[in-house]
């Protein structure tokens, strides 16, 4: 198909790393990444409607090595949207355009989500007495 | 091509969609409205973790949770399917592909919101 053959615009690997540059790459990626929980959260709602023993058996799931891993990377990609998120309405409304300031709110999303997920699963096990 | 109509005289007969911002705007709107749904939502599960399947029921049946819940389901699934958009239309060159991917996005996400929507009823409106 002749659209298959036009030139593609210079990509990722020919770019200097930046704090602003990952965070938006970041921003894409996290939010499709959040897909598989949305995927989740409506199976587990489904499992919840549909009686103790399907609950039983997401929660299983959910509750397993693998299934704890997803979801504390969920968690972290959820933390990173939300601030990055936070961060682009921002700058939507013509703010946070100088480099400086820029590239310290795009590093903050990195702490910010960091800091986040952690609280989240030691409140999480906390909960549970584990902690 | 039969078409012997400049570009420009094709677009000047058409006029725009006058719809150009409504993507993104939307896209921004239903981001505000998932900040406050995020941290309910987060709130609550880290209040109910580890609770056994009666203490999630009896939390979803709450009027203000079970709505908040729907709205968030809602929310976010709308939500993905604009930002699923914007991913395809950047990286999914060919405009047959383009309509086969964005077709199955569009069912996967309604999907999701009517699946997710009637769990959530049915558990409010008593298991």
């Amino acid at each position: 198909m002749a659209q298959a053959n036009r030139p593609l615009s210079p990509h990722l690997q020919v770019y200097r790393w930046s704090a602003a540059m990952a965070a938006s790459i970041l921003h894409r990626a996290t939010g499709s990444a959040l897909a598989v929980g949305a995927v989740i959260l409506v199976w587990w709602l489904m499992a919840l409607a549909s009686g103790p023993d399907s609950f039983e058996t997401v929660m299983t799931c959910l509750a397993s090595p693998l299934g704890r891993f997803v979801l504390f990377g969920l968690t972290w990609a959820l933390m990173q949207h939300f601030a990055s998120g936070v961060r682009h309405l921002i700058m939507d409304s013509g703010r946070m355009y100088s480099l400086k300031v820029n590239a310290a709110s795009a590093k903050f999303t990195f702490v910010f989500s960091a800091v986040a997920t952690v609280v989240i699963w030691a409140m999480g096990y906390r909960m549970l007495g584990m902690i | 091509m039969s078409d012997f109509k400049a570009p420009l005289a094709k677009v000047r007969g058409l006029g725009s969609a006058k719809e150009g911002t409504h993507h993104w705007w939307v896209q921004r709107m239903s981001g505000v409205a998932n900040i406050p749904l995020t941290l309910f939502v987060v709130t609550s599960f880290i209040g109910n973790a580890g609770k056994p399947y009666a203490d999630w029921v009896a939390w979803l049946q709450q009027p203000l949770v079970a709505v908040l819940m729907l709205l968030f389901v809602l929310n976010v699934t709308w939500h993905l399917r604009l930002g699923l958009q914007v991913f395809v239309e950047d990286y999914v060159h060919t405009k047959m592909n383009k309509i086969i991917v964005m077709t199955a996005i569009t069912f996967g996400t309604v999907l999701l919101a009517a699946l997710g929507a009637f769990s959530i009823l049915k558990i409010a409106f008593g298991g």
